[in-house]
């Protein structure tokens, strides 16, 4: 190719219209075998959480005759203990599940973002008080931690968060989930922070709030949406944990954990009592992680600006 | 090297001192306090519960029961019948010195109780560590030498399943197949033990004794390690692929350098030295233990300690696993961080 087509070649990209990096990303992410298998599994789980009500059966209330169904046309997963349609308590479940995700997720990134934005934008002892408190949360064992936040906040009515509910599970798992976004964010502030064209916005005048959110933020979405999708899987594994040890959601409300804690005593005898919403958790999980990769790989500037060239 | 430690040293106290605080302060705020653990199981008159409280100094503001918690109370009086009057000088040495205090339920000290479990702990972590290494570094290095071949694929789609697939769910399903549904085909019993450390109540000669030990480790193991097994791998792929592309990598390979020692000297030497900080965030767990298996399969371990006295409310127990473990932590961090600055000389020199 002698130079003079090279130019030409790059005038031609040039004159397309500009891609954004929404545009260019979305393409990278649809490469993403994984990820595109994820999107379309969740996309059926939230639907069929969604249209639970659709089913026959009431996810709470039992029917003695019909205890311990093994799977058949009538019951696809099953009865449980109390003769309740185990498919129907398990796509239930699955709006607590994912209730519970997105709940975690938005009181992280509401407590997380404005705490790394200010450690990282003012630096000094703000942010040495506020990395010493990150420290402090992270170094205590979590599931332990979890454990007694939550048997402390379930005999506790504080507003918005009463006793059993599911906002108490979120609250307490959103407490410990902060730390990691907030370091996140941070970092990004650290490597941005001194670079010449935020000097600029503030040689020109710009406001402290206007700098942070306008200018610097944005360098951070992509890992952000990255951490805050792989924060829904965190979430729904560690709320499942909970449930099943007994410090989650209760009975009756049906959760993913809570139902495999009732499975425990009558595994043997009924295992499809075990199978089902552990499956459940496995296939949501999974689904949420190869989202975050692909999401992690289409968000990459450096990977998407190369694609330009 | 020596002021670098001294610091991090004394950072962490005030650290610690902050995670007292705050898990002091939770317990108490607690509705009916560390007390609620009496008032539930048994219907006292209020006089006596009055008494109990000032005989365990809970009248007292909840600054002074830090302190004491902390430092002890053997420099003050205390009122240890509960009738009002001071009594003579308290026996508490404080969690600073060791006195982790008494369980409520049974009376016994904390840290007897904790020494009881905290082997049994060991001896399975130590066990599901060690498997995961010896399963996960030859997976990384296979995976990052011959990236996105056949071996590669599957390593890596089994490292997202290992990483999805909830604890519990997988120690549920391991006793279904290993203990309900496989038989020894010799004997017809059950191919694996569903629980405990041995067989209880049965003689067996050495050899035998450790047999019996190893089958009730498989299952446990095989369950803790899956998850360990999923990140390190991925993790040490990663980190094996970012070395082989290395300046350093393609000059021993210039000068000539048989292909084995570059990986194996050269590139996995190197590789594996981020996997010191990843190691040290769970090494903790040799103290605290993982909390599932010990419960699935009635292992008698820290984590069904915390577990039962979770259920209880046994806040002394609890605050103790806690504070050590965050302890342990901190220090395992700080080690971490030491072992890299030895072994990687751009962090000693920068």
């Amino acid at each position: 190719m002698n130079s003079n087509e090279k130019t030409l070649n790059i005038i031609g990209e040039v004159s397309r219209p500009p891609e954004t990096m929404g545009t260019l990303a979305w393409k990278r992410f649809r490469r993403h075998p994984g990820a595109m298998v994820g999107s379309i599994l969740l996309i059926l789980l939230i639907l069929a959480a969604v249209f639970a009500n659709l089913s026959p059966y009431d996810p709470e209330v039992s029917d003695i005759k019909n205890r311990y169904q093994a799977p058949s046309l009538e019951h696809p997963f099953g009865t449980d203990g109390l003769g309740r349609d185990l498919l129907t308590r398990t796509l239930y479940g699955g709006r607590v599940s994912m209730l519970v995700g997105l709940m975690v997720v938005s009181i992280t990134l509401s407590i997380g973002v404005p705490v790394g934005s200010i450690a990282g934008y003012y630096g000094g002892w703000i942010d040495n008080v506020l990395m010493r408190i990150i420290d402090a949360t992270l170094s205590i064992p979590s599931l332990m931690f979890l454990i007694l936040l939550s048997a402390i906040l379930r005999e506790t009515d504080l507003p918005f968060v009463k006793g059993n509910s599911v906002m108490t599970i979120a609250v307490v798992l959103g407490a410990l989930s902060w730390p990691t976004v907030a370091r996140l964010v941070r970092a990004v502030f650290l490597t941005v922070r001194e670079m010449e064209y935020v000097k600029a916005a503030q040689a020109l005048g710009a406001s402290a709030p206007r700098i942070v959110l306008k200018e610097i933020l944005p360098n951070g979405f992509g890992p952000i949406i990255v951490e805050s999708t792989l924060g829904v899987g965190y979430a729904i594994m560690e709320e499942s944990g909970l449930s099943f040890l007994g410090f989650g959601i209760m009975p009756p409300t049906p959760s993913w954990g809570n139902m495999l804690n009732n499975a425990q005593e009558h595994l043997i005898t009924y295992p499809w009592l075990a199978i089902f919403p552990g499956l459940m958790i496995f296939l949501t999980i999974i689904s949420v992680n190869y989202i975050g990769d692909g999401l992690r790989d289409a968000l990459d500037p450096y990977k998407v600006l190369g694609k330009v060239e | 090297m020596g002021t670098y430690i001294v610091r991090r040293l004394l950072q962490a106290i005030p650290m610690l001192l902050l995670v007292s605080i705050v898990l002091f302060a939770l317990v108490n705020i607690a509705p009916g306090g560390p007390m609620s653990a009496y008032s539930r199981t048994n219907r006292m008159p209020e006089e006596k519960k009055e008494a109990i409280r000032r005989s365990f100094g809970l009248d007292k503001p909840l600054p002074v029961q830090y302190i004491v918690w902390l430092a002890g109370n053997d420099w003050m009086k205390i009122d240890e019948d509960g009738d009002g009057d001071l009594d003579g000088y308290g026996t508490r040495r404080g969690i600073l010195r060791g006195d982790f205090g008494f369980s409520y339920k049974n009376r016994e000290p904390v840290l007897d109780q904790i020494a009881d479990r905290l082997p049994n702990t060991v001896y399975l972590m130590f066990f599901t560590l060690l498997f995961t290494g010896i399963v996960a570094i030859p997976i990384g290095i296979t995976s990052a030498i011959k990236q996105y071949s056949g071996f590669d694929i599957t390593a890596t789609t089994l490292s997202f399943m290992g990483q999805a697939i909830p604890e519990f769910w997988l120690g549920l399903l391991l006793i279904l197949f290993f203990y309900a549904i496989l038989n020894n085909p010799l004997t017809g019993e059950s191919l694996l033990p569903s629980g405990g450390m041995f067989t209880l109540g049965e003689e067996f000669s050495f050899w035998d004794s450790i047999w019996d030990r190893v089958r009730h480790l498989i299952l446990p193991v095989t369950m803790g390690l899956v998850g360990w097994v999923a990140w390190y791998s991925r993790f040490l792929r990663s980190s094996m692929l970012e070395v082989i592309n290395q300046d350093y990598i393609r000059t021993a390979r210039a000068k000539g350098q048989i292909e084995r020692k570059v990986l194996y000297k050269h590139a996995l030497k190197n590789a594996l030295i981020p996997l010191v900080t990843m190691f040290a965030l769970d090494f903790p767990y040799i103290f605290t233990g993982s909390l599932y298996v010990e419960l699935l399969f009635s292992w008698p371990g820290m984590g069904r300690l915390f577990y039962t006295a979770a259920t209880g409310r046994d806040y002394p127990i609890l605050l103790a696993i806690l504070i050590i473990g965050a302890g342990i932590v901190v220090i395992s961090n700080l080690l971490a961080d030491i072992a890299y600055a030895y072994l990687d000389p751009r962090v000693r020199y920068s």
